[in-house]
């Protein structure tokens, strides 16, 4: 029986540092089901209190962007300079803007 | 913990010498991307896993992280051996912890190893059926409690002087594997050091039990950083790909200079006639290396080659159905699930 059953399926891990942070990925790991996925996500990841919320995400349900799709996707943005403050030459008597 | 900082060949090691390989033809475009990828690794740039990478650079990184996580998990057994002798239970304890913590490491390796397209599974079985090495300092036996405390000091102090260079490799997953490795090290090496000083401050059977450990430790802590910078056929590549900063001897040398201050602090000997200050080179100067046990032992004729692997084995194997019955259960619950759902 053991060989017609394959390995446990892949999940990636987020914790959140502490409250008022955003969940951050740290790493992934192997479990049987969303449960047991959270409770091996606290033993590897949080050993040392850092996290105080964790999500667990089945690896094969994330969908990811190519890195052969960077230009098209990214560069557009490259030459918007005017989307950026630094664009705009303001008077120093102004102050802070 | 334990990086084996160089990384070896898997299968019989050393003696594998083989003739030149034949030239492969690279196309335009291939050779483009190689360039591109070039570019990146001499700009100090990550590379992470959906970039293209060529072929050399995958397999020896596979090689390297997957030793590495094999020697964290293997390296689980030398320590473990003492949790249920501990002296007290604060010893118990953070042994418990330190141990827990090798296993942690040897799983964010494995996953970053995954990120490579090879899986657990293959690594495992390349384990368990001897065709995968791990550092050859797990081949010895803890004889005294003295020995986890030598471990802790000598063993993950060696490991960090490999590790922290990692942490800047060019491959984004298993830096950031390393980062995290290297936050929990300092704590191993310090309950280590933090032992010994208890112990030394005992009786005079205690400081002989520390000073035998260090004597039988010492030589294989400098073997774990790898053969001489000539005769390390992977580091070559290892440099020019950005996964290796400092050469085998380099990193020993650091090792060297970091730990003598530490020795006399503690009041233990290195067994070593020939370690001396040398004023001139600004480093201590070290007596030789036996090469020869070291490739015994990683080629698998260590004291303990054999034990360690039949644990590993027979701990996967215990462990079968727990993982079969795991995952049995999962899929019958959200077999349920869609039912109730439909």
């Amino acid at each position: 029986m053991s060989s017609a059953l394959k390995e446990w399926p892949l999940w990636e891990v987020f914790v959140r540092s502490k409250q008022g942070l955003e969940h951050k990925h740290c790493g992934s790991l192997h479990a049987a089901d969303a449960p047991q996925a959270l409770q091996m996500a606290r033993d590897v990841y949080t050993r040392r209190q850092e996290g105080v919320s964790i999500w667990v995400v089945r690896s094969a349900d994330i969908v990811a962007s190519s890195p052969d799709d960077k230009g098209e996707l990214f560069e557009p943005a490259a030459d918007k300079i005017y989307r950026h403050p630094t664009f705009y030459d303001i008077p120093d008597d102004v102050g802070h803007m | 913990m334990y990086t084996q900082s160089f990384s070896v060949s898997d299968g019989n090691a050393k003696d594998t010498h083989k003739g030149p390989k034949p030239v492969p033809v690279i196309s335009a475009e291939d050779a483009a991307k190689i360039a591109a990828f070039e570019q990146r690794i001499a700009d100090d740039g990550r590379i992470e896993p959906q970039d293209w990478m060529p072929e050399a650079y995958r397999k020896t990184l596979v090689r390297q992280i997957s030793q590495h996580a094999h020697s964290e998990i293997v390296g689980m057994l030398p320590e473990g051996n003492w949790i249920t002798r501990a002296p007290s239970l604060k010893r118990k304890a953070i042994l418990i912890a330190k141990v827990q913590d090798e296993g942690g490491h040897g799983l964010y390796l494995y996953s970053a190893a995954e990120t490579l397209g090879v899986s657990r599974d293959k690594m495992l079985d390349d384990l368990h059926t001897g065709r995968a090495k791990y550092s050859s300092i797990f081949n010895y036996p803890t004889l005294t409690w003295a020995d986890v405390g030598v471990i802790g000091w000598l063993v993950d102090g060696a490991a960090i002087m490999n590790q922290i260079p990692l942490c800047r490799c060019s491959y984004g997953p298993y830096a950031r594997a390393m980062i995290r490795v290297c936050k929990e090290e300092s704590f191993h090496q310090r309950q280590g050091y933090e032992s010994l000083m208890v112990m030394m401050r005992g009786t005079e059977e205690q400081r002989a039990m520390v000073q035998d450990a260090v004597n039988r430790w010492w030589w294989r802590c400098l073997a774990m950083f790898g053969p001489p910078d000539a005769d390390s056929p992977n580091s070559a590549l290892g440099m020019r790909y950005g996964i290796k900063r400092f050469s085998n001897d380099d990193l020993r040398q650091k090792f060297v200079d970091a730990t003598v201050p530490q020795a006399e602090i503690l009041g233990v000997t290195l067994p070593d006639p020939d370690l001396k200050w040398n004023d001139q080179r600004g480093h201590y100067d070290y007596g030789a290396i036996d090469w020869d046990e070291f490739w015994r032992t990683v080629n698998g004729d260590g004291p303990c080659n054999k034990e360690r692997l039949a644990t590993r084995v027979k701990a996967d194997r215990d462990g079968q159905w727990v993982r079969d019955a795991a995952l049995a259960h999962a899929r019958k619950r959200a077999a349920r699930e869609a039912k109730e759902a439909a």
